[in-house]
Order: structure tokens, then sequence, then C-alpha cells
């Protein structure tokens, strides 16, 4: 039986202006269980993005396939929910009707509405209905974002460093979030991140990966028994170990922007 | 006194000369003095006063300027009575002081140049009196003329703008309609509506339907052109969440570019309805047998340039009533705006 996400020999590379070209990806290979909950780690340019954009249909590979269920992914899809870094409400429309969104585009609007009002409560924004996207906080914005893609029941969720533009009290407060609805929806989780502690404190594998050519160089199981505390034993040596992968493939110079 | 009680404040018993109390403000930047609102006020008295004591030297009826200054000088009081309460409107008439306290100086030397010592050139400088008095002598045709105008304004600026937002989806969505209509829009966008007036009224068989014609591409530019530049500047992510979301490409330009199009699109109405007033006057000046252009012309060959003046009075009321109307469609769809601008 086939994985639920297959990556084979996937090859996206950009061409500039004078013929040169830059591997974002080289050979990537990698398949994802249905509800697991996976990180990808890496520093800048390392392809993180652009594996999750693939795997969003949002671009293409010069070579390799990508399937989802066994079919290959082509096009954007509901199916495959994605969070930016940025919220990216829509302005024009209040929290609401960004929640409806997604409803409506796919013509199911008046048949599941009544089940925007029970996600606006999940993430604490009732009241907030009618308020604009620029009435509310960063925080409370990308909450929405992460409710707009969850209204169509997604089957994975791709996310684009979510939480990179937060401060650290929304972070922990939106990596809870994220961790509840993970448990009460058993939807399976892509997620970019360059925080080492938060890869570890909320999924099952980090894929660590390497710039120029963009590589994975690791993959690594978490097996943290008991609840994920952050001063906890089994916390605090994977996090050694992922570290030390980390030093073991970039330079030293780098690698304080690891150390959290 | 008790001021150990958190938000007491010590109020002060104010003198006539203190300076108000107004904070500063971004907005009403110019509150200088509380003494601008009364000297405005008693600039419109002298102006009364004035018109009073001193001898006419033409035979006319100045009671309709007189009300008027009356009017005006009640109207402000009024307002000042209701700024005290109100902190808002009293930054408002204090910033605005100064402008009306010339204004009513501006009046008064006015009368005094053309009524009082014909000081300038009659018919050419008629007092406002004379204004006054033949905007309400002449009202039926004025306003007959008026509503002609308006009429040829909204069906010409409603075709114009209507085809404008169309042509301007089609070319900020699909290439193709970019590529053979962007052209054409640019070059009658360069061409002056007025340019074409000879012409028009060949080919047209009513002066009504030159005007129509004339105006409506004169609005065609403007609104196609924003509505166009308005889809075109989608940012690129706002159509990678909606496709993420499930949105075909209709929805895309329904639901995404138009949206984010309707600021730039007013921008377009209001500088369409600039540019249709104007092409409006000059096109009944030149074909028309109504409407307030026509009556500044006929106006012009009698000789009777105080009508000249009551109508361009009317034009500018007329205009800035028409703006206002803009504005406040432009505030109701754009009301998720406020707060992120000025």
């Amino acid at each position: 039986m086939s994985e639920f996400i297959e990556i084979k020999d996937v090859n996206r590379i950009y061409r500039d202006a004078f013929g040169g070209s830059t591997y974002a990806l080289k050979d990537i290979n990698l398949s994802i269980a249905r509800g697991e909950f996976i990180t990808f780690v890496g520093p800048s340019g390392c392809g993180k993005t652009t594996l999750l954009r693939l795997l969003a249909g949002l671009d293409k590979p010069q070579s390799g396939i990508l399937k989802i269920n066994g079919v290959q992914i082509t096009e954007p899809s509901f199916k495959r929910g994605y969070i930016f870094q940025q919220p990216t409400l829509f302005p024009w429309d209040t929290v609401y009707e960004n929640v409806a969104i997604g409803l409506k585009a796919r013509k199911v609007y008046q048949e599941k509405k009544h089940s925007i009002k029970n996600y606006i409560d999940m993430i604490g924004l009732d009241g907030f209905e009618n308020s604009y996207p620029h009435e509310i906080s960063g925080g409370m914005a990308q909450r929405v974002a992460i409710i707009r893609a969850l209204i169509n029941e997604p089957e994975v969720l791709l996310l684009d460093e979510p939480l990179g533009a937060l401060d650290a009290f929304k972070r922990i407060e939106l990596q809870n979030l994220l961790l509840k609805i993970w448990r009460q929806t058993g939807t399976t989780m892509a997620m970019v991140t360059h925080d080492v502690d938060e890869a570890i404190y909320l999924s099952n594998r980090i894929v660590i990966m390497t710039p120029r050519p963009g590589q994975i160089v690791d993959v690594v199981k978490v097996e943290i028994l008991g609840q994920r505390n952050r001063n906890n034993d089994d916390f605090i040596a994977l996090r050694k170990k992922i570290l030390k992968k980390l030093h073991l493939v970039i330079s030293d110079e780098e690698l304080p922007e690891y150390v959290i | 006194m008790d001021i150990s009680a958190q938000g007491n404040v010590i109020k002060k018993k104010r003198k006539w000369f203190d300076k108000p109390q107004v904070a500063e403000d971004s907005h009403y930047w110019k509150p200088k003095s509380e003494v601008w609102v009364w000297l405005a006020a008693a600039a419109y008295g002298l102006a009364l006063l004035l018109n009073i004591i001193i001898p006419s030297q033409e035979v006319l009826d100045p009671h309709g300027y007189r009300v008027l200054l009356a009017a005006f000088i009640v109207l402000f009081v009024g307002v000042y009575l209701i700024a005290l309460k109100r902190l808002q409107l009293r930054k408002k008439l204090y910033h605005k002081a100064q402008f009306i306290f010339a204004l009513g100086l501006a009046l008064a030397a006015w009368d005094l140049l053309t009524d009082k010592f014909e000081i300038l050139p009659l018919p050419f400088f008629p007092s406002i009196s004379e204004i006054i008095r033949v905007t309400i002598d002449d009202r039926a045709l004025l306003l007959k003329s008026m509503l002609f105008s308006l009429r040829l304004f909204f069906v010409g600026s409603i075709v114009g703008a209507a085809l404008g937002l169309v042509t301007g989806v089609l070319i900020g969505w699909w290439r193709q309609w970019d590529y053979w209509l962007a052209p054409i829009i640019r070059i009658s966008g360069i061409i002056p509506a007025v340019a074409w007036l000879p012409i028009a009224l060949v080919i047209f068989p009513t002066s009504f339907t030159t005007g129509v014609f004339l105006i409506v591409i004169s609005s065609w530019f403007p609104v196609s052109s924003m509505m166009a530049g308005g889809i075109i500047s989608t940012p690129k992510s706002y159509f990678e969440v909606a496709k993420t979301l499930g949105a075909n490409e209709k929805f895309l330009l329904f639901r995404i570019a138009i949206p984010n199009a309707v600021p730039a699109m007013f921008t377009g109405i209001t500088l369409a309805a600039a540019f249709s007033f104007t092409t409006l006057i000059v096109s009944e000046m030149v074909g028309a047998e109504a409407g307030l252009g026509f009556y500044i012309n006929w106006a012009k060959g009698w000789g009777v340039y105080s009508k000249v003046y009551a109508a361009i009075i009317i034009i500018a009321i007329e205009f800035a009533l028409i703006l206002a109307v803009v504005g406040a469609i432009r505030n109701y769809f754009l009301r998720w705006q406020r707060g992120i601008l000025k």
C-alpha cells in the first residue's frame, strides 16, 4: 500500500537571467503518513518553503512526482490548506466573511455555514465576527487564517512559518492551538519553521534540510514520553541532537541562529 | 478641595482672553484663538452694516443679500452655541474661523468695490446683491437649466462609468482584451472629449445625445484605466490563498480582484465626474438649447453678467453636491478601510 503523501526524486531548479541555475530542491524523497505532524527545519534557502509550495500545487517541479492518496499533485486544491507566514486575510471582508470564503468558493456555504461559528468560538474570537482584519491583532489574524483553511476540512494543512511573525507569547499560545486542532481533527500537518524547539514541541518527525542545493540531510523521529515540556530531559536531549545535526551541516557562524 | 480622587479634574474659571481649551490636532491645526470666531461673526455684521448705511449707486433690491448675511450670522452663532458642547465641532469651527472671517471681509470689500462706489466696471462685475436678485428673479429658468444639466450629467456619466467598469475589468483580467482595447482607451484619454464636438454635433441627432456621447467618452477613460490598474495590482498572495481555499477563476475575479480594485475604481469615478462636468458645461455652451452652459452663453448674449455669475455659483454648488454624493457612496463601499487610512 502506498503512503498518504509521496515525494519522489523531486527537483526544482530556478534559472536566472544570465543562464545560471540554482537547485532549490535536489533529489527530494520523502513520504508522510496520514495524521502525522511533520516539520521542516533548515537555514534560509534550503528549499523548505519551495517543497511546501510544491505540495500545495502552487509551484511545479522540473522533474519528479508528488502524490497524495496516489494521485499526482498538479494544481492547488481546498483539500490541501495552506497557511502563509502573513495571515493574508482579505481586508474588504469581515472575520466572518474571511472564514466563509472557502465554503463560498466551493458553493457549499448554505449547507455548512453553521460550522463557521464553531470554528470562530474554537479560536476564541466570538464577538469579532464583524470586525475587519485591520481591527484585530496579528495573532488573532493568524488564528483566523488557520480556521479559514480548516473550514474546508483539508486532508493536510501546509503551514509555512505561520508563527514566524508573532512575539514569543503569541507563539506559544498558537503552538498550543495547533496541537489542539491536530488532536481534535486528526488533520495531517506539514509545517516549515526555523525554530527547533517549536519543531520538537509540535511534531512527530523533523526533516532537516540544507541549502545550495536544497536537500534533506536527515529525518529525526520525535519520541518523547508524556507531556512535551520544554524542560523535559528527553526534549533537551533531542534538541541537542538536532542542533548537533545542524551543526554538522552548517558552518559555525551560522549556528547561533538555531540556538534558542 | 479633594484632589486625591483619581480622574478628578480641577476646573478653573475661564477668562474671556484665555486661549481656548482645545488640544493640538493634526487635522484641525489652526485653533489659534476663540477671538477669531467672534471676529468672523463681526465681519458679516460689518458687511451687513456697510450695505445698509452706504447708499447704493444702482437702483436695485438689496434685501436678498441682507437676508443672506443675517442668516449667515444666525447660523454661525448657532453653530458656535452647539460647538460649546461638542469638542469635535468646536475644533472644526476654530480651525475654519479665520477663513470665514476673511470671506466676510471679502464680501464687504466686493460690495464697496461694486455697488457702493462702482470702482469695478459694470456690467462685468456686478454686486452680490444684484447676483442674488437675478437668481431669485430668474429662478424658474435657472432651475430648469440645472435639472437639464443634471440629467445630461447622470445619463452620460452612468453610461460612461458602466462602460469603463466593464472594459477596465476586461483589460485588467484578460491579456487579449488588454492587447486590443488598452491602446484605444489610452488614445481616447489623450484627446479632450470636447475636441469631438464638431463631429459629434453632425453625427448625433439631438444636442442631448451629443452631450451624452461627449460625457461618456470623458468618463470612460479614467474609470477604465483605474479599474484595470486596481485589478492588475492585486497581490499574488491573495490569489494563492484563494486557490488553496478552492476558488475557481470566476471566484478569483469577482471575489478577489474586483474588491481589490474598488478603491482605485472610486478614484477613477471621482476623476470622471470632474472631467464630465467640464465637458458638460463646454458642450452646452456650444451646441445645446438648454442647460447651465447654455444659460451662461445666453446671458452673455444679452450682456447680463450677473446671470453668468449666478449660473457659475450654481455650477459650483451642483458639482460640490455631486462630489459629496460620490464621496458618500465611496465611504459606504470602502467602510472596511476606515482606520487604515488617515
